[in-house]
């Protein structure tokens, strides 16, 4: 009785499972998805942070992209060289030459510089603040509500004490999801040879500009004056516009602008080290 | 049997005593006014004059061909300071163009009663009348009267609802309006009825208005059929277009279609008396009457006032903010208004009222998390989801904020007022609508270009 029971059961639970087997031994044979084991590799090398600066959704799209020769793997911008490289390396193709690509947040105008006409106390968002038009005079500004280093997936941002965001050089990776988060478009993705930045937005005449901030650009003219290039510099809707065809250079161009708007290699400067660094002295000092 | 009325809705603090009893009075003639060539619903206005010119009082200062707009006339007569970007009540900075008056006031003779004979004139000419003299809704959206007027070929409007309802808390012009100047909107209002050939006319009022609707009706005359004045009940949003007509002749605008679908337009009473000035007078849209009024000021009024003068002159003309602490000023009444950041804005079109807040009421709150309690849902007028709406305009789910609807919302503020975990459930609405549009305008930039590349 109990053998009987035994072999009944082990012998139907044996069929099943060899039924199952065979089952599952076609499927895997027959209804595979057939996938590109290049495709799985290159992925593997790729970051992984799916940020999109390279224009396509995703790296494993990106991957597939590179296979087709769509896009040459200098297109990674989050990757870094070595990883381009690699690629490269691998598929056996030319990197591709691509300048790094940095975010430059073009308002210098924080709480210490422009004039807060009024207290925002909305929603703690820039594009909602935008819509009232937020605290400050100026229109065009920053709002300082830190929409941007939200954005940020590379820890590359920070909020200064002077409610400005700052972008770590040494971390960018220039994918542009802060140019794309800010709702004034202060935020511009440049190449690194880019040094010269007229840090304004503010497209109201000089005496309006200058009412509501000390390093507004009044649109004086004076830097396109003085620029080495001929022509680098023009001036757009009461703001200094920098063409960069051929390098402005900038030495002279800064040197007489009232404001200090106009700047000359200062993206640099900011490091996450010497960004955290300065926070905690402020904190050191304010505690 | 109670009044009739809308589904849903709230009952907000109306507040309106501080400025009912007021008399509309004239403001002082401003000195300067900075127009906005964008104070309507459509395309906005190209300018006509430029720098230097002189114009005159109800001069054409400003067009544009599109079919929805509107003109847009100097409200004071004087030279033309500057064409600059000014900013503007709804936000953003607009161009604007500047005028420096001469301290002369044109007489349009607006006492003289009636003057023209109804009978006498077209459909086609009150209409052409409407759109020249820049007439558009003065409830608050500004969009173009003459474009309501103009039903496509093929649908047939049979009433024209008068909105007198003015639901909104706080504001009391369109109240004084229909006290002082009953005549005036009854005649506009048959104006209207003859532009779009609708036999049948509805004025409704909330019954918070007692005086106006005795007003009205003793304007319209014992033996008046064809116009009638109807009672609703005191809730708001009652003025809101859609919940009007449900509330008025329980018929439902459906989702996405405009009143015009369901035979109906709807006209705001400023509007009305609007029109009668247009059309007896010939006197554009050069000035309205805003109710100034809150906690923050110190004599509420209904001042009439020229397009253009900024709320600073405004506010000092009713005895200027009270004394201490900080304000909240907006452009319209609490619910649907919008804050401003800076006083040297203009009155526009389409500016109903300037309420000035202070104290407890302007306290920023702490907001919680949802509870789920569904009182948003049961607020709604438009039977929308708000908690949900919310959520997904706030984290950007845009395809579930469409889904669900987020584009049918009318930006009553009913969610954000009654949540008891006081979310600001409209700002992430209006966040959401913002974003789809923002995103559409990108596809359609990069479908040109791509467009463009192909044609290369």
């Amino acid at each position: 009785m109990v053998i009987e029971t035994i072999i009944v059961s082990a012998v139907s639970m044996g069929g099943i499972a060899a039924a199952l087997a065979v089952f599952l031994i076609f499927a895997d044979s027959k209804l595979k998805v057939k996938t590109d084991p290049m495709v799985d590799k290159l992925t593997d090398m790729l970051p992984g942070t799916n940020c999109g600066g390279c224009g396509v959704p995703g790296c494993s799209a990106f991957a597939e992209a590179l296979i087709k020769g769509e896009m040459s793997p200098g297109g990674c911008v989050a990757g870094g060289e070595d990883v381009v490289n690699e690629i490269a390396a691998l598929l056996g193709v030319d990197a591709g030459s691509k300048s790094r690509m940095l975010a430059v947040v073009l308002c210098k105008g924080g709480s210490a510089e422009a004039v807060q006409k009024a207290t925002y106390r909305g929603e703690v968002n820039c594009t909602a603040a935008d819509i009232s038009g937020g605290g400050k005079g100026c229109v065009y500004g920053c709002l300082g509500l830190g929409e941007c280093v939200d954005a940020c997936d590379f820890g590359a941002m920070g909020m200064d004490d002077n409610g400005l965001p700052v972008v770590f050089y040494d971390k960018c990776v220039g994918c542009g999801a802060c140019a794309k988060a800010c709702p004034r478009d202060i935020i511009e993705m440049h190449p690194e040879e880019h040094k010269l930045f007229v840090y304004c937005k503010n497209k109201d005449k000089g005496p309006k500009a200058k009412k509501v901030c000390t390093v507004a650009c009044i649109a004086c003219s004076l830097c396109a004056k003085d620029c080495e290039v001929e022509g680098a510099i023009a001036m757009q809707s009461n703001i200094a516009v920098i063409e960069y065809g051929p390098d402005p250079l900038g030495g002279d161009a800064i040197k007489r602008c009232p404001t200090k708007c106009i700047l000359f290699d200062v993206e640099k400067d900011v490091t996450k080290e010497r960004f955290e660094a300065a926070q905690k002295g402020a904190v050191l000092k304010t505690g | 049997m109670g009044l009739k009325t809308f589904d849903r809705g709230i009952h907000p603090a109306y507040n309106k005593e501080l400025a009912s009893s007021k008399a509309i009075t004239p403001a002082a003639l401003p000195k300067t006014v900075i127009i906005p060539l964008r104070q309507h619903a459509g395309a906005p206005c190209t300018a006509l004059v430029k720098k230097g010119d002189v114009v005159e009082e109800g001069q054409k200062i400003a067009d544009v061909e599109a079919f929805v707009s509107a003109p847009i006339h100097a409200s004071i007569s004087g030279k033309v300071k500057e064409i600059d970007l000014y900013q503007h009540p709804v936000g953003m900075k607009v161009p604007s163009i500047v005028i420096t008056g001469d301290g002369e006031k044109k007489d349009w003779g607006t006492s003289g009663g009636v003057t023209v004979d109804l009978a006498s004139l077209t459909p086609d000419a009150i209409r052409t009348t409407i759109r020249e003299s820049g007439i558009v809704g003065m409830g608050g959206a500004g969009f173009p009267t003459a474009v309501k007027l103009n039903a496509p070929k093929g649908k047939k409007i049979d009433t024209i609802v008068l909105n007198g309802c003015e639901c909104e808390p706080y504001l009391t012009a369109d109240h004084r309006i229909m006290l002082e100047e009953a005549d005036k909107v009854v005649w506009g209002m048959r104006a209207l009825m003859k532009g779009v050939g609708a036999p049948n006319g509805f004025i409704g009022i909330e019954d918070n208005k007692k005086d106006a609707i005795e007003a009205i009706k003793l304007a319209l005359g014992p033996s008046c059929t064809d116009i009638k004045v109807i009672e609703l009940e005191t809730k708001y949003p009652q003025g809101a277009e859609k919940m009007l007509i449900k509330a008025a002749l329980n018929r439902k605008v459906p989702k996405g279609k405009l009143p015009l679908d369901v035979g109906v337009v709807v006209n705001n009473v400023g509007t009305a008396a609007a029109i009668f000035d247009a059309l007896n007078y010939g006197k554009p849209l050069i000035e309205r009457v805003v109710t100034v009024s809150g906690n923050g000021i110190k004599e509420p009024k209904n001042l009439l006032c020229r397009i253009g003068t900024t709320f600073e002159e405004i506010i000092k003309q009713c005895g200027g903010l009270k004394e201490g602490g900080e304000f909240e000023v907006l452009n319209g009444g609490p619910m649907m208004g919008i804050a401003q950041m800076q006083l040297d804005v203009p009155v526009i079109k389409g500016t109903s009222g300037i309420t000035a807040l202070m104290g407890e009421v302007i306290k920023p709150k702490k907001y919680d998390a949802c509870i789920r309690c569904a009182s948003c849902v049961e607020a709604c007028p438009m039977a929308l989801m708000p908690y949900r709406l919310g959520d997904y305009g706030n984290m950007q789910r845009l395809d579930d904020f469409n889904g669900w609807g987020g584009f049918d919302c009318i930006e009553c503020g009913c969610c954000s007022y009654v949540c008891p975990s006081k979310r600001p459930l409209l700002q992430w609405i209006r966040l959401g609508k913002l974003r789809v549009r923002q995103n559409q305008q990108a596809q359609q930039e990069q479908a040109q270009l791509a467009e463009q590349a192909s044609a290369k």
